[in-house]
């Protein structure tokens, strides 16, 4: 049984590639067999995350056009040999894919054993985004407490109950997941930033994780090793957390609070 | 709060602010994506009918999409001018 998981948001830059590539690393480190694939297309960015960008010889566009086999496109990852990225094209346009190709490399992938399928979607509400949402059971949103990302949010959810082919089959709604991140919990209290219940509850879907405002989250993007290999990072451990909730376990929200000040820090701040 | 907080100009809840928007564009937003698209469409053809004997503002046709169980109601409400009613575009 293959699951397809689309992580998307609408909005850019609200860590997309980051959670794409922790949540497939993660599901990988509990045992699974898993894909994760860059629909965005022209703008590859998923193989740096990973650091697998100088292995990349052919790519997800490749196997579309028949230029490649889906074998000489899967790129193994070096920590975990369960895990396999499939690059996008850097060269060609979003027009490459098409719905067809996307689906027959889904299905292979299926037939090769794969038990996840993380599908990390552009940016936008275009075709990439269109064809990595199309064919998921499910769907993990990317969220920052910030007003432009939440609406752009609300548009993909309105789209992924009416634009992918589980919709247009009438079958039972994709459960949705909300994925905060950049949280800082010290703003929260300060009321400077929306808080994890008020994004919940604008949005209406239940939360899949919080991952806290950390530096080692660049640092990671830095080294091309996904932040949920940092263990020791608040992040890193948001991350591995959200993966357990993602495969049934209910774990208690943690990083949600701002650390409580000692009776010196009250009287005289910071 | 610290003391020295307190003392400092204390800035407003913002985060308030964003959620009372938000809650409010979201809202809106999701009505009109329920609806069909031929909603506006319709609303114009039926504008410009009833204009043919009424001369009625172009605010004054709203239109509704209303889902109750398994009925949807299209509910339309016409705010006719007050006063003796004069055929616009015919004699």
């Amino acid at each position: 049984m293959t699951e397809i998981i689309v992580v998307t948001s609408g909005k850019g830059g609200v860590g997309k590639t980051t959670t794409s590539a922790s949540l497939a690393t993660g599901l990988a480190q509990r045992g699974h067999k898993v894909a994760v694939i860059d629909f965005d297309v022209g703008l590859r960015n998923l193989d740096l995350i990973m650091g697998c960008e100088r292995r990349v010889v052919y790519d997800f566009v490749n196997v579309i056009h028949n230029e490649a086999t889906l074998k000489q496109a899967l790129i193994r990852d070096k920590r975990h040999d369960n895990l396999y990225v499939l690059a996008a094209s850097q060269t060609r346009d979003k027009d490459a894919l098409t719905q067809e190709g996307v689906e027959r490399v889904l299905d292979e992938l299926a037939k090769e054993g794969f038990e996840f399928i993380v599908c990390d979607s552009p940016a936008g509400i275009e075709k990439g985004a269109h064809l990595a949402m199309y064919f998921a059971d499910r769907a993990v949103v990317v969220v920052n407490p910030e007003v432009s990302s939440v609406r752009d949010s609300d548009r993909i959810l309105g789209l992924l109950s009416s634009k992918t082919r589980r919709a247009e089959r009438g079958n039972d709604a994709m459960p949705q997941h909300l994925l905060l991140t950049r949280y800082n919990p010290v703003r929260v209290e300060a009321g400077e930033m929306m808080s994890v219940q008020d994004v919940e509850e604008i949005l209406g879907i239940p939360v899949l994780g919080v991952i806290p405002e950390s530096e080692n989250v660049l640092a990671a993007s830095n080294a091309g090793v996904p932040v949920i290999h940092d263990a020791g990072s608040i992040a890193g451990q948001a991350y591995a957390d959200a993966v357990a909730r993602l495969l049934g376990e209910d774990i208690e929200l943690r990083f949600v609070d701002a650390p409580k000040k000692g009776f010196f820090k009250r009287m005289f701040g910071t | 709060m610290s003391l020295l907080d307190f003392l400092r100009a204390r800035p407003k809840n913002t985060a308030n602010i964003a959620r009372e928007r938000l809650r409010i564009i979201v809202a809106q937003e999701r009505v009109a994506r329920g609806g069909p698209d031929y909603l506006p469409l319709l609303r114009g053809e039926l504008l410009a009918v009833i204009r043919k004997y009424v001369n009625v503002d172009p605010d004054a046709v709203q239109i509704n999409l209303e889902r109750d169980g398994e009925h949807e109601v299209l509910e339309l409400s016409v705010a006719l001018p007050e006063g003796p009613t004069k055929a616009a575009g015919r004699a």
